[in-house]
């Protein structure tokens, strides 16, 4: 602290100081904490807040398992019946699509990022990466609306099909996958590069030789990757995975223009309690509940595939 | 273990570039043989036509009499030591060593074993459950090897693995490879611009330039009788004089007309340069009438322990050396002396002029 005030004077050290307490209070830690402790309390009258009925309980976060019924689920043609509640079913089904979607994701950024970092002359490289980048210069709202449009009953994509004779009549592009392949789509769609570039940036850092080596002593392609190339890339790839998964469980813009009549999305929930029912301390609950979930599942995924947290920063 | 390797008529193009061309040779089963050549020669071209990690453009490259056209390197009974050596610094040194036994289906028990008898037969125990990263370098190298030696192969092709080592470790592993070589009877293909390293190692030597072999000879006639100036002047030291070769067998220079030895395909006409190494020099004040004798002037003398080297410049201005025997009795000549530089017309060598590269000896 001497040494900051020493290079750069009191008022510039004062400053950033106060402007990162500004930070750190303000926009973090006031907000969070009103939300953490509002979760707590029951939704009441104006008049009640404050009042005796104003008293810290679970009841809130415990509510996700009120009203259960019976679910009906269909699992390739294995059918089962499930006793919970409505909320819940969309919280594990929203962790699981996050989960597919990811994985999805995965197997698409792997091959073309060894590409991009293995295979590809370097003098295309800045040309692949444009074509790349320039779609994530598009506002994720306008990707999504274009999604929304471009897989719409009778929209383009049937259309164009029509037209070349593969399908005919309209397709229900957002109904399959048990009512979430739009949404999946659409979030593989918008968040892509958040896999690609970490992928990627392991994949350069990986010596080629390595993998001469390893084919030289016979190895074959998927040893090769399973091996050597994979291995080197786990930071990455964990990267990636964290990164993409935390988006799609947390995404309320692609589930609200993708969902299908028979598909919720767990933000959605908490949206609604919040502004429909006006509900924001069961809201708020909601999002606590999604994301002390979400860093649970991930720590235990990331424990699994034996992955630090400091790998994830290199 | 062991199968000769041929390169029939080689030649490998990058886009516009000529790497090899046309390059035929043929190593003998069991032989430790080295290509050697400054870089950008094409060595590490011929080396990695042979793994099969590039096809050459024309020729064919044979293995055990065997045309390996279309092989890849996972189907070759060659092994690879890589210049950085590549191993796997996320696996165990004993997964590393028998990673090519994996491959291979061999079960872990097994493949353990073997990993512990190689790392014996490379001198190198108790460094089995370690990392690469774990290791000093002279130990990652021998890993490397026992490595490439695990999967058996038949050719172990090696490019500048020593590069890295400190000089008192790269003479220590030169002999350690050439004792690994006689007794694996493996043929080594080993890559290097090192000339020492090729001299010292070899059964053979192929000297390269430009996409060509210039001279393939045992290390002795490759230093005593070059082909030409390239591989003279790459290989060793050399004091260089420029000038023609007469009808008398006479070579006129500048400072003289010289009784000489003529080099593979000298004639009056052709272009060529004498060539003397600094150890077949002497110094004399007083020169015989007759004798090859340039009268020149010490500039300086290095002392190197058991010989000193004496720089000189003749009338015309050009750089000569002699290599002299310590000798208490007969000291080399004061700095500032004048003196002559003398050598016989076995020692004095005409050399084409090679078409690879114009070597005048000055960096």
């Amino acid at each position: 602290m001497q040494a900051m005030v020493r290079r750069y004077g009191g008022f510039i050290t004062g400053l950033s100081l106060a402007l990162t307490a500004f930070w750190l209070l303000v926009l973090v830690l006031i907000p969070y904490f009103d939300m953490f402790e509002s979760s707590f309390r029951p939704y009441l009258p104006f008049v009640d807040i404050g009042g005796p009925k104003d008293i810290y309980s679970l009841n809130n976060y415990l509510s996700i398992f009120h009203n259960p019924t019976d679910i009906k689920v269909n699992f390739f043609g294995f059918e089962t019946k499930l006793f919970m509640s409505i909320h819940l079913w969309v919280f594990f089904l929203t962790i699981a699509f996050s989960c597919l979607s990811t994985f999805l994701a995965f197997l698409l950024c792997y091959p073309l990022a060894y590409y991009l970092a293995k295979v590809l002359e370097p003098g295309r490289l800045a040309t692949f990466m444009l074509i790349l980048i320039i779609p994530m210069w598009v506002s994720e709202l306008l990707r999504t609306f274009a999604m929304f449009i471009l897989l719409a009953f009778n929209g383009p994509l049937t259309i164009l099909l029509q037209s070349i004779g593969v399908v005919t009549g309209g397709v229900r592009w957002t109904w399959s996958l048990w009512g979430y392949s739009g949404v999946v789509f659409t979030l593989i769609y918008v968040y892509v590069l958040f896999m690609l570039f970490p992928v990627y940036n392991a994949m350069t850092s990986l010596d080629s030789n390595q993998i001469e080596a390893a084919k030289d002593l016979g190895a074959s392609r998927w040893r090769i990757h399973r091996r050597v190339v994979m291995p080197h890339c786990k930071p990455g790839i964990a990267s990636g995975c964290v990164t993409v998964f935390m988006l799609c469980v947390g995404s309320l813009l692609v589930p609200g223009l993708l969902n299908s009549p028979s598909s919720q999305w767990f933000t959605e929930l908490i949206y609604s309690r919040m502004f429909v029912e006006n509900d924001w301390n069961g809201g708020a609950a909601y999002a606590f509940l999604m994301l002390i979930f979400c860093t649970i599942f991930v720590t235990l995924t990331m424990r699994l595939f034996k992955v630090g947290l400091a790998d994830i920063a290199k | 273990m062991t199968a000769s390797v041929e390169l029939r008529g080689v030649t490998m193009d990058f886009d516009k570039y000529r790497a090899v061309d046309n390059v035929s040779v043929k190593i003998e089963p069991g032989e430790f043989f080295s290509f050697l050549g400054p870089s950008g020669c094409g060595k590490t071209t011929i080396l990695r036509m042979v793994s099969g990690f590039i096809e050459p453009t024309q020729g064919q490259v044979l293995i055990g009499e065997q045309d390996m056209a279309g092989i890849g390197p996972n189907k070759r009974p060659t092994a690879m030591i890589f210049q950085n050596l590549a191993l796997f610094p996320l696996m165990k040194v004993w997964e590393n060593i028998s990673f090519g036994l994996e491959v291979r289906g061999i079960d872990k028990a097994a493949r353990r074993k073997r990993a512990e008898e190689l790392l014996d037969l490379v001198d190198l125990e108790g460094v089995a459950d370690r990392y690469p990263a774990q290791l000093s370098g002279g130990q990652r190298q021998r890993v490397a090897i026992a490595r490439a030696l695990a999967v058996e192969p038949k050719v172990m092709l090696l490019d500048e693995p020593l590069s890295a080592l400190d000089l008192k470790l790269r003479q220590h592993m030169r002999a350690e490879l050439r004792a690994i070589q006689k007794r694996t009877k493996v043929t080594f293909i080993y890559i290097t611009h090192d000339q020492g390293e090729a001299l010292a190692m070899s059964d053979r030597v192929a000297v390269m330039s430009r996409g060509h072999i210039q001279q393939v000879d045992v290390p002795q006639n490759i230093y005593n009788e070059p082909t030409n100036g390239f591989v003279a002047s790459f290989v060793g030291e050399n004091n260089i004089f420029t000038g023609a070769l007469s009808a008398t067998k006479n070579f006129t220079t500048d400072v003289g007309a010289f009784a000489v030895t003529t080099g593979q395909g000298v004639s009056h006409d052709s272009k060529c340069r004498l060539y003397v190494r600094p150890e077949h020099v002497s110094l004399v004040a007083k020169p015989k009438a007759g004798a090859n004798a340039v009268p020149a002037t010490v500039e300086d003398i290095s002392f190197e322990g058991n010989f000193a080297v004496v720089h000189l410049r003749d009338k015309t201005g050009r750089k000569l050396s002699a290599e002299l025997k310590n000798d208490a009795s007969t000291p080399p000549p004061a700095v500032g002396a004048s003196t002559h530089v003398v050598f016989g017309p076995e020692h004095a060598r005409v050399l084409l002029d090679s078409d690879a590269v114009a070597y005048d000896g000055e960096e």
